[in-house]
């Protein structure tokens, strides 16, 4: 179980988070929606402590992560996998040796286990014959897949999807949906999706947060959220341009 | 008149802020390094990178700065008589100074500035965010490595400029200016001790310490985008060969 309370960020004069709480139950997807810029990779980077909060804390299985020194932080992030907007994969490794990377730093696995482990694991992300090509030589989808197989790789126990399908068609947009959706129907773990693909993300999602001005103003299971009647979700939902969310600041 | 304290107080915490985080990265690079030095192919790499692929522009400098060094020395000790304390002058000045210094400045444009522009992209790309992520130390791949591999070869860069600079005085002083041979080398052997050796050899040491950790730093904290990087990369070559040279000057007047 991951627990935000009442974190607050801001950078500069600009408030980004604002005593913000949230739930994150074990084991279940949870969506976290919201405008452009009001936060949400913010919000992921203080999970995994890439931030520091203001004030606030974010307890994972009992443990406030904001406190822990640089090693413990560490030790804590074996928890955590973490797929970037980006994909952020080393550009100057193949494939290959972006997937294999965390097994030969983290594991006392031997090459060829390794091999058999990284080709598996691009099997199951749907890439095959790419292990030696450059992340420069890769589609958008293809580089979300092979960090998707490296974030998998270690088997965490929590990932955190930074927008996964963002710039993607919609079928491969669907793809990488129904990737996560298998994945997480193998290896059972906590994800938390921040998304901008609506309503495709709810068929995926257990439950849904809404991301507001720096608050969470909505969060519960996907059919609630589906059918909210809070009118900031709701014009959120449908893409309307009329309603609380002013596009034009 | 306020306004003017005000901006020159702002200014002067920023610059110190700026050295405190510097001390700590450095504080905290030479940690990792004893803690967790990275894997020697890691290092192998580093030292390829830093050193052979420098290795072309370093002999480049070194020949014609002891060319220049010859015709020089020449002119002036000609003035005296003393063409013969040609050697000793050349190689003098290569192993305590020039060496050391050039060496230090090459290994700067040309591999400092590719360091600070790795780390940068890699910054800016979340990368180095992935490393995090994944529980390893970042420090472990992208600065320890480099750092020591610096302290290795810019001393064995700044070996080889001295002795190519000192041929080079060789060729211009002897060949082409009809110094005694014998006088270049045995007045040379005469007036070099070991605590001339022992000076170039800190210097350099110290040289490669100064141009991986200020050149990680920048890199490290580069701004955003590729105007950050390229910010960078200029701030890292300036302020490495900045401190190099007055940080020579310090050591120069502890080890004369």
């Amino acid at each position: 179980m991951i627990k935000l309370v009442n974190i607050c960020k801001s950078f500069g004069a600009q408030t980004v988070l604002n005593n913000l709480c949230l739930k994150l139950p074990r084991g279940q997807i949870t969506a976290v929606i919201g405008p452009s810029g009001e936060g949400k990779s913010v919000l992921l980077k203080q999970i995994i402590g890439l931030e520091k909060p203001d004030s606030g804390q974010v307890l994972v299985d009992g443990t406030d992560i904001t406190r822990l020194s640089r090693s413990d932080l560490n030790r804590a992030r074996e928890k955590f996998g973490m797929l970037f907007q980006n994909a952020a994969l080393f550009d100057s490794l193949t494939v290959f040796e972006n997937v294999a990377f965390p097994l030969e730093e983290k594991t006392r696995l031997t090459r060829e286990q390794i091999r058999i482990k990284v080709f598996e694991a691009l099997k199951h992300v749907g890439l095959n014959g790419i292990d030696q090509k450059f992340p420069d030589e890769l589609s958008g989808g293809m580089k979300k897949r092979v960090g998707l197989a490296r974030a998998l790789l270690l088997n965490p126990r929590i990932i955190l999807f930074d927008e996964p399908t963002t710039g993607l068609d919609p079928i491969i947009c669907r793809a990488i949906h129904q990737l996560i959706a298998d994945t997480h129907r193998l290896f059972g773990f906590t994800a938390i999706i921040v998304s901008h693909e609506i309503p495709e993300i709810f068929d995926i999602s257990h439950r849904v947060a809404m991301l507001f001005r720096g608050e969470i103003i909505e969060e519960g299971p996907t059919e609630e959220i589906r059918n909210s009647r809070n009118p900031v979700v709701r014009q959120f939902i449908d893409g309307s341009l009329d309603g609380p969310i002013q596009f034009m600041k | 008149m306020r306004r003017f304290v005000e901006k020159l107080g702002g200014l002067t915490l920023a610059t110190l802020r700026d050295m405190g985080r510097m001390l700590a990265f450095l504080g905290y690079a030479l940690y990792i390094v004893i803690r967790l030095p990275g894997r020697p192919v890691h290092i192998l790499k580093q030292i390829h990178f830093i050193g052979t692929k420098s290795l072309f522009v370093i002999v480049l400098t070194a020949a014609f700065t002891g060319m220049v060094l010859g015709l020089q020395g020449y002119y002036t000790l000609s003035k005296f008589g003393s063409e013969g304390m040609l050697g000793s002058a050349v190689a003098l000045s290569l192993i305590r100074e020039l060496g050391p210094v050039l060496t230090a400045l090459m290994v700067t444009g040309r591999a400092g500035s590719a360091i600070t522009a790795e780390i940068g992209i890699m910054k800016i790309t979340e990368q180095i965010d992935a490393l995090k992520t994944m529980a390893l130390e970042p420090f472990k791949y992208l600065v320890s490595p480099k750092i020591i591999a610096a302290i290795i070869v810019v001393p064995l860069l700044c070996a080889i400029f001295d002795v190519v600079g000192i041929f080079g005085g060789y060729v211009v002083g002897v060949k082409l200016l009809g110094v005694n041979p014998g006088a270049y080398f045995f007045e040379m052997e005469k007036s070099v001790v070991g605590k001339d050796v022992f000076s170039g050899f800190v210097k350099s040491v110290s040289f490669g310490l100064i141009i991986s950790w200020v050149c990680c730093f920048k890199g490290y904290y580069a701004g955003h985008g590729a105007e950050g990087v390229s910010r960078a990369t200029t701030a890292a070559v300036v302020m490495s060969s900045v401190l190099v040279l007055v940080w020579d000057y310090f050591l120069t007047s502890v080890l004369l």
